[in-house]
């Protein structure tokens, strides 16, 4: 049962990833198209999933959005989980205090007065880049807080000392030793990171951080969700929530046994 | 004890029974403002929630009619402007009291006036009634009667004194008030309870005292949505002002509360940085002094489109920077703003030296064409405006790219760094008199948009349109002045430093229950006659 489970959740998340490298090609319509004759159209024979306020082909833009957000989340998930490797296995217990400093900043309000620092004439390219790197960047003590008590308990298991009796370098014993130990650990905080990141996308495009118009994201396309009347007028605005709820249970299936052998 | 019991059992049925008596009989307009008031000193309200409380309980000397731009009597029975409007002498009504019982005499007017003139006081108000930067002269003739006057003529100097709350001698928490209502309680983050004035001087024709309501509360509500919910289920009876969305809603759901006046005093506009600024370029700023390109901008926009789709039809197109809603100030000669074919703004742009070339406008010297365009978060009108905006410039070439900034950045880069290359944002007009907007076309004004406190205009049109306001400023022949200021809206067109878009309707929604409202487009809008209101 599990298998099958695990064949549908991969089967899915091929779909999704070829959805999204093929947007151009699937797409019935360029994202940024606005047919001003048919704003806020309801889905039809002509838009199949309707157009959102200004007439643009909500079809097209969930395609487009899912091409950024698909590889650009976990991507920035992928940033922090080695950022948070690497200081936490270099730091060991001297980072505690510097995780706990990084987990009470007030990351929002950081980002609100950098991006009033940038400059303004950002393509929505580099606003893109910017936003999911800024993220990845800023993320890295959320995983590396796990990754420092499991490197703790490691330490004190029998096979490490043994290895470092063996005189094993210390990065053969992290790559070769600890590694297959950390792997889910890790594969969990990805599993954890990638739609946060979607999530905190959304949150920062209300602050004007986010993936800028008309370029679409999940993040941007989850913001008419806070306007409950258009919900329940339009049910089909979820699209986008649906989407990242079914790419989240499939990486959740996907997600080895969480035994760790320690 | 079972006696007892039955006795108390009375007593409680009594008590609800009166109570609900009270209730049914208590006349209390309930309706919503977005946050708690700065003040209750009615000199020094600089916002919208103190003005509302300030507006609700003001004894004001005359009454700006926000229907007919006419001004009516108030604690004042009559007035004269002499001395071709330098001066103007005030008659008081007999027996005016406030609402502590206390007499209000001219003695009150040149004290309240005097404190609002003082420096010291730093009084927003104050500063309307100087002249330049010298202070008119307040003499108490008799108890009933005050002259002032000044060294030159003062336009609209009779509608000064609308704005002019008279204040009791004694200063407290909650201040009395010579206005139909006093504010009776205050709980911090949650509601305001405002109560008649018993001692209020205006009768109605049947000679019944008025107000007609006993009470008002205010609840403090900063969420619009649950502003919205609450009107609907009938807790709430006006909601003084609504976006185009929430007022089709409560057109579906509540028909007769929905009321739509045409175009608003408050245009939606962007402009182009003019300024000097370090972060810019010489190059992008000759494009931004030109008037061929803030014409082609301008032409290239689809102000129909914007009106129908982002305002949902409840706009209409601007014709220049004065509401045709301000039937008596508003150009008539002026035309809506339409756009014209993409072919008509590149030949114009040409005549300038920019290109055309796959697809993308260049000047001279090969620049591409391409600015950002900032707006303030989370107004959704403004966003899709500014996605609308920029695929209409698309089509003529110019790349723009829309950021939106909290409003504190946008105000610090538009104010001081001057570190942006183009804006979009809406003005809100509180008077029908233009003497409102000079700040905005003086050239040393502060919000002088596209290059503020100019030491001295940088163009002839610029210097032209200083004379005209300072001319008019001192003229007291309305006739005279809307003249000026129809040059002004003429100038302002054609030179389009500032490029008009639409004027959003004016929305509102009032319980049928409401007796008696009157909505205007001028603030305070349905509450302007809230004396007359009463329910039913």
């Amino acid at each position: 049962m599990r298998a099958i489970y695990r064949r549908v959740a991969s089967a899915l998340l091929v779909a999704v990833a070829l959805c999204a490298l093929l947007a151009p090609r699937i797409a019935p319509y360029p994202y940024d198209t606005q047919f001003r004759d048919s704003p806020a159209a309801p889905p039809g024979r002509q838009f199949l999933m309707g157009t959102d306020d200004i007439g643009r082909d909500r079809l097209s833009r969930l395609i487009y959005a899912t091409r950024i957000s698909v590889i650009l989340a976990p991507a920035a998930a992928l940033v922090s989980i080695a950022l948070a490797l690497l200081i936490s296995s270099v730091g060991g217990r001297a980072i505690g205090g510097l995780i706990t400093i990084c987990l009470s900043l007030p990351w929002i309000f950081l980002f609100i007065i950098l991006r009033a620092e940038l400059p303004l004439n950002t393509g929505p390219a580099e606003s893109i880049l910017l936003t999911f790197g800024l993220m990845g960047v800023a993320g890295w003590a959320w995983p590396a807080r796990v990754f420092a008590a499991s490197i703790a308990q490691m330490k004190q298991s029998g096979w490490l000392l043994q290895a470092r009796a063996a005189g094993i370098s210390g990065w053969r014993i992290g790559l070769v030793q600890a590694w297959p130990h950390l792997r889910s650990v890790a594969w969990a905080q990805f599993c954890m990171l990638a739609p946060n990141y979607i999530l905190l996308e959304a949150s920062l495009g209300l602050l004007g951080l986010g993936v800028s118009d008309p370029v679409p994201s999940w993040g941007n396309l989850l913001q008419d969700l806070q306007r409950p009347d258009v919900v329940k007028a339009n049910p089909w605005v979820l699209a986008p929530l649906g989407l990242l709820m079914l790419v989240m249970i499939s990486l959740e299936a996907l997600q080895p046994s969480r035994e760790l052998a320690l | 004890m079972k006696i007892m019991w039955n006795r108390h059992f009375r007593l409680f049925i009594g008590v609800v029974f009166i109570s609900t008596l009270c209730a049914a009989g208590s006349k209390e307009l309930r309706f919503a403002i977005a946050g708690d008031p700065r003040t209750f000193d009615p000199l020094h309200v600089e916002e919208s929630n103190s003005e509302t409380i300030r507006y609700l309980t003001a004894g004001v000397l005359v009454r700006v009619n926000r229907l007919t731009d006419q001004i009516q009597p108030e604690l004042a029975e009559r007035w004269e402007l002499l001395d071709g409007g330098r001066a103007i002498t005030f008659h008081l009504r007999a027996g005016l009291r406030f609402s502590d019982g206390s007499a209000l005499t001219a003695g009150d007017v040149a004290r309240t006036l005097n404190r609002a003139l003082d420096p010291k006081e730093g009084s927003a108000t104050g500063d309307t009634f100087r002249s330049g930067q010298v202070n008119p002269e307040v003499r108490v003739v008799s108890p009933r009667e005050i002259t002032i006057r000044y060294k030159e003529p003062k336009a609209g100097l009779d509608r000064l004194f609308d704005s002019l709350a008279i204040a009791p001698p004694a200063p407290a928490k909650l201040p009395a008030s010579a206005g139909a209502f006093f504010v009776s309680e205050y709980h911090s983050g949650e509601y305001l309870r405002l109560a008649r004035n018993t001692y209020y001087w205006k009768r109605d024709a049947a000679g019944k005292q008025l107000p007609y309501l006993d009470t008002i509360r205010l609840d403090i509500q900063q969420n619009h949505d649950i502003e919205l919910t609450r009107f609907l289920r009938g807790e709430l009876q006006v909601v003084n002002r609504l976006d185009a969305e929430s007022f089709d809603r409560v057109a579906r759901e509540n028909p007769p509360a929905a009321r739509s006046l045409g175009a608003s005093l408050d245009p939606e506009f962007l402009w182009f940085n003019q300024a000097p600024a370090k972060n810019m370029p010489e190059w992008k700023r000759k494009w931004f002094i030109s008037p061929v390109f803030r014409r082609a901008v301008s032409g290239a926009i689809h102000r129909d489109d914007i009106a129908r789709i982002v305002y949902r039809g409840h706009a209409h197109v601007a014709a220049g920077p004065i509401s045709p809603a301000n039937r008596f100030w508003f150009n008539a000669a002026l035309q809506p703003l339409m756009a014209e074919p993409p072919g008509a703004a590149l030949k114009s742009l040409a005549t300038e030296g920019f290109t055309l070339r796959d697809g993308v406008l260049r000047d001279r010297d090969g620049h591409a064409v391409e600015f950002s365009l900032i707006t303030n978060t989370g107004n959704r009108a403004r966003e899709r405006t500014a996605a609308l905006i920029q695929d209409d410039l698309r089509h003529i070439g110019i790349r723009v790219n829309v950021v939106t900034l909290d409003f504190g950045s946008l105000i610090e880069r538009i104010t001081k760094t001057l570190d942006y290359d183009a804006g979009l944002l809406g003005f809100n007009n509180i008077e029908l008199d233009p003497l409102e907007q000079m700040n905005v076309w003086l050239s040393s004004g502060q919000e002088h948009a596209w290059w503020p406190a100019e030491k001295s205009p940088a163009t002839p049109w610029e210097a032209r349109i200083d004379e005209l306001l300072m001319k008019q400023s001192s003229e007291s022949s309305r006739e005279v002045r809307k003249k000026a200021n129809d040059e002004v809206q003429r100038i302002a067109v054609e030179q389009a430093p500032i490029i008009f878009l639409v004027y959003p309707d004016y929305l509102c929604a009032i319980a049928p229950a409401v007796r008696g409202a009157q909505p205007a487009v001028a603030p305070p809008q349905v509450l302007w006659n809230i004396e007359w209101l009463r329910l039913e």
